[in-house]
């Protein structure tokens, strides 16, 4: 494991020079000093909980909160949850990567002419990018709510130019809340791209057309391949909360576009099945891991688009 | 012929201003709203101007209760989450040690887990310890998710930062604590801001985390989302514009100050 | 010789550093008078960044120790060593401007007026005017200077200069060069001056140290390395020379006779490194004389026949190569000063040379012959 060491920086530097020789014998414990308390809440606040999030997954699923569980290892949890609910689970991988393919297609122009084209502009550009952030994303998702509503004026437009039917409506559908997806998650995939890109050194480009190729080949062989550190930060960076997203669809859709997260927060919330829920959970934790993994072993190798 | 091979050369612009326009839509639906006098509690059509709202933005003092408890937990965990970042990137990127690429993991690890995990996993450890769900556990929780991001934002930075630059202040006569605040301290400051940012604006809009670990308490999010079902009193808007406005001003202004301060040296002198 | 200065000396004893399986720097014994300009030359890669590193402080040594007069400051840390660093890569604080990164260490050390001695070093180096720049917005040579003036200002002890004036075009360098020489006179700091341009290092050192591979070849004053190289290292790293391997054959007097390729020569013991055994017979390119026949040779030189392969015409001088009877290739410099003819390419010489100026060097058992390759430009005009 030792690919998650040059993962997603948000900044995207890759480490430049090594640092100072470090004195033997003088600063031997200081490293551990500096670690011990950030460590220590990683490993009280997010590994404990998640050691029993998975032997609360293993729970009697018959107890509940008020009669206290018992842990029975059901591994039967796991299956049960998949059965109930996999075309949530499905649809959550389906919607965030459609959401992921439309993203890199609007996200890598973007950033390519942020960080290539827009000259003195580019500060500013990359300020409007980021700044959307700062209104909530609650706020956001209900303003895509009141653009996308049946009597918005897009529906209207699309409705005359018959790109939709009399009565065909945005809301309330999947394209509603892949296009939510996208929209919400975009600025995580333009950084690490931007950061990678503005390192890409001009002339490089410009030996690439020296040496014939056309612009498409000089993308593929020249541009792709090195921002492919970025390309791969900025992928992981959107696709793991798109995957584990549910306000898109609780906002956008209906309980037909109900994604994994959905059940799971309703398991939580509202149906208090917690073995259930946290069955649901570490599925989704690894089915999001293995993709994870799988995806970095190939990134640096394969071209991605 | 020179239209063509401008547009060849100039097309990604165009593509970028359309999706930029994408992503201002909602903002710009947002703001418009927040000059709104809806017709009922439910309707999110523009009915008619008004600069109420902006004049009396504490209109539900819930609401804004709800924001000042945000920016509460914003400035705390952005705080608690900084100085443990920073400093933990400080070890990882200038000592070796054993055990540095499991850390490494561990803090990979939270950026890699849906929020959703992190949450419920954490609403768990709450109940099963028997802590009550509030303000501090949103805290706990919020500092929790942030200080990966922190570390790697500030590693970044002090990887990329040339060593020798702390032992040419060595050599010309400071100490370690001088050295530290005089040279390293002024070059990682960018990446500790910068983290710092990352980490309230985290904070400040975290819906999922908190919605399990909070009990009753209200943040702001989640009085939109409260809010989402009963009808959205206009003034959220006006909170979500201002923020961005301010946003918008601060990071203006630093980048236009810094060119000020750039652009005036630029020539050298004769 | 005088107490007082070599109660300043900087002396290395032992001093080794390794990395890893690597020695960068490997027993150096060395010792720099006080006040003295010495200069550091060396391959790409032989230790003597490390070496500097050592001094300085930055580096730990593996062992040995580093003493200046009669204190030990091997684990003296860099900020209270009386030692400053003109670094290879400059180390210019980005965040700061000219005037702050000269006046750092006077600050460092609690001196407060620094602005006269910060103004005074800025215009010693020609950068008046650029107090509030950035190290970003100046020139590759304008940097380098500004390390030089941060270094200079705070009148250490040892001045320790990394290349530090790689970058900087040749009439820069010249007044630099004079410029660092008279500050080293005046205010006698001792300077440990690394740098891969032979010439500079002739120039302004006391004394030149060749180093090879985390040793040092040889330490002499200027003149006695170059005309009398104790390796064959030294002998083609510094200037280029014709070494034939031979064998000691036998004593005449004062002389060492060598037989190679059945020939016989001889050399004054004097200017031997060994006397027995294999050898190598070496003869600097510009101490070799071409002569049509071996009538003209004067009395007392010695001399080997050959064809003329190459002819280069470098202005100052004409380049030769030599074949020889038994097929290895000499080199001979001729001045084009018009006292000589010139000869063309196939034309059988002889070339010729008074036996004082060749030198002989010891020589492993399977060494053959080595003949530094030719050079394009006029080697050796200037020394
Ligand atoms: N920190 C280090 N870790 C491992 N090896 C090192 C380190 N520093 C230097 N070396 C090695 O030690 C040897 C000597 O390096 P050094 O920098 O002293 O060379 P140099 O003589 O200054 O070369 P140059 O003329 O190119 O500057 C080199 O082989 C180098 O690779
Ligand atoms: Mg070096």
């Amino acid at each position: 494991m030792s690919a998650p060491a040059h993962v997603p920086t948000a900044s995207g530097e890759q480490p430049a020079s090594p640092a100072p020789a470090a004195r033997p014998g003088r600063h031997r414990f200081l490293p551990y000093l500096l670690l011990l308390p950030g460590a220590a809440w990683l490993f009280l606040f997010f590994v404990v909980p998640l050691v029993q999030l998975a032997a609360a997954s293993l729970y009697d699923p018959a107890g509940s909160l008020s009669t206290g569980y018992a842990l029975t290892w059901s591994f039967d949890n796991y299956p049960a949850a998949l059965q109930a609910y996999w075309p949530q689970f499905g649809r959550s991988f389906w919607y965030a990567g459609i959401a992921l393919v439309l993203a890199l297609l609007m996200g890598y122009p973007l950033a390519y002419a942020i960080a290539q084209k827009a000259g003195r502009w580019k500060h500013l550009l990359l300020v409007c990018v980021i700044a959307p952030m700062f209104t909530s994303f609650l706020l956001r998702t209900l303003a895509w709510k009141t653009i996308l509503s049946d009597n918005g004026w897009l529906v209207g437009l699309l409705r005359d130019v018959h790109l939709l039917g009399p009565d065909g409506r945005l809301l309330a559908t999947p394209v509603a809340v892949v296009l939510g997806l996208t929209y919400n998650f975009l600025p995580f995939l333009v950084l690490p791209l931007y950061a990678s890109l503005e390192r890409l050194d001009r002339r490089l480009l410009e030996a690439s057309s020296d040496l014939y190729a056309s612009p498409l080949k000089t993308f593929r062989r020249v541009t792709l391949p090195l921002s492919m550190p970025g390309l791969t930060a900025g992928t992981l960076l959107f696709f793991i909360p798109a995957t584990g997203d549910y306000l898109n669809a609780e906002l956008l859709g209906t309980p037909n576009e109900y994604m994994i997260g959905n059940v799971i927060d309703s398991a939580f919330l509202v149906r208090l099945d917690y073995p259930q829920g946290a069955a649901l959970s570490f599925l989704l934790m690894s089915a999001i891991l293995a993709v994870v993994f799988g995806y970095l072993r190939n990134a640096g190798t394969r071209d991605v688009l | 012929m020179r239209i063509s091979r401008w547009l060849a050369e100039h097309w990604v612009l165009g593509v970028a201003l359309l999706v930029l326009g994408y992503l201002f839509l909602p903002i710009a639906v947002v703001a418009a709203l927040s000059f709104n006098r809806p017709s009922s509690r439910l309707s999110y059509d523009f009915n008619e101007f008004t600069l109420d709202n902006w004049r009396n933005p504490c209109a539900t003092s819930e609401m804004c209760e709800a924001v000042l408890r945000s920016v509460q937990i914003g400035f705390l965990a952005t705080v608690v989450a900084t100085v443990l970042g920073t400093v933990m990137a400080f070890a990882l990127a200038r000592h070796r040690f054993r055990g540095r690429s499991g850390l490494n993991v561990l803090i990979f690890l939270p950026m890699a887990t849906p929020e959703l995990v992190m949450g419920t996993s954490l609403l768990a450890l709450f109940v099963s310890g028997g802590v009550p769900l509030g303000f501090w556990t949103i805290v706990i929780a919020h500092v929790m998710f942030c200080v990966s991001f922190v570390v790697v934002t500030v590693k970044a930075r002090l990887t990329g930062m040339d060593g020798r630059l702390e032992e040419a202040a060595m050599d010309l006569y400071a100490g370690e604590w001088q050295t530290f605040r005089r040279i390293t301290l002024p070059l990682v400051l960018p990446g500790i801001v910068a983290a710092a940012l990352l980490a309230f604006s985290l904070s400040f809009d975290d819906f999922i985390v908190t919605n399990f670990n909070s009990g009753t308490t209200v943040t702001f999010p989640m009085y939109v989302w409260g809010a989402a079902q009963r009808g959205i009193p206009p003034q959220v808007n006006v909170i979500g514009t201002a923020m961005f406005g301010v946003a918008l001003l601060l990071v203006l202004a630093t980048s236009l100050a810094h060119r000020a301060r750039a652009g005036g040296q630029r020539r050298p002198a004769p | 010789m005088d107490p007082q200065t070599s109660a300043g000396d900087l002396r290395l004893a032992h001093l080794t550093k390794t990395f890893g399986a690597l020695t960068a720097v490997e027993e150096l014994d060395l010792t720099v008078p006080q006040g003295s300009f010495f200069a550091l030359l060396g391959a790409s890669g032989c230790g003597k960044t490390t070496t500097l590193r050592m001094v300085a402080g930055l580096e730990e040594p593996t062992r040995g120790r580093v003493l200046l007069g009669d204190r030990d400051i091997t684990r003296l840390r860099p900020y209270k060593r009386p030692v400053n660093t003109v670094f290879q890569s400059y180390a210019l604080f980005p965040h700061l401007d000219v005037f702050e990164n000269v006046a750092f260490g006077l600050r460092r050390r609690g001196i407060r007026s620094v602005d006269g001695q910060v103004r005074r070093m800025l215009s010693l180096v020609q950068l008046d005017g650029y107090e509030r720049h950035h190290p970003a917005q100046l020139s590759g040579g304008q940097q380098q200077r500004v390390a030089l003036a941060r270094a200079l200002v705070n009148h250490p002890q040892v001045l320790l200069l990394d290349e530090p004036l790689g970058a900087l075009d040749v009439k820069l360098r010249r007044r630099m060069q004079l410029e660092l020489k008279r500050i080293q006179t005046e205010v006698g700091i001792t300077f440990v001056h690394v740098t891969h341009d032979q010439e500079e290092a002739m120039t302004m050192a006391d004394t030149v140290a060749v180093m090879n591979a985390g040793r040092i070849e040889q330490l002499g004053a200027p003149a006695e390395i170059y005309e009398f190289p104790a390796t064959a290292f030294v002998a083609t790293f510094l200037g280029q020379s014709n070494l034939i391997a031979g064998d000691v054959s036998g004593g005449n007097g004062g002389d060492l006779l060598v037989t190679a390729y059945g020939t016989r020569f001889s050399v004054p013991s004097a200017r031997s490194r060994a006397d027995q055994g294999p050898v190598l017979l070496g003869v600097r390119p510009e101490k070799l004389r071409l002569a049509a026949a071996a009538g003209q040779v004067p009395a007392g030189h010695q001399h080997v026949e050959g064809s003329i392969t190459d002819a280069f015409y470098v202005g100052v001088s004409t380049q030769y190569l030599l074949r020889t009877g038994w097929g290895t290739e000499l080199s001979v410099f001729v001045a084009n000063s018009g006292a000589q003819e010139r000869f063309a390419v196939g034309e059988r010489v002889v070339a010729h040379w008074d036996p004082r100026h060749a030198f002989l060097l010891g020589r492993q058992v399977d060494e053959d012959d080595r003949t530094a390759p030719m050079r394009h430009e006029p080697v050796g005009a200037s020394w």
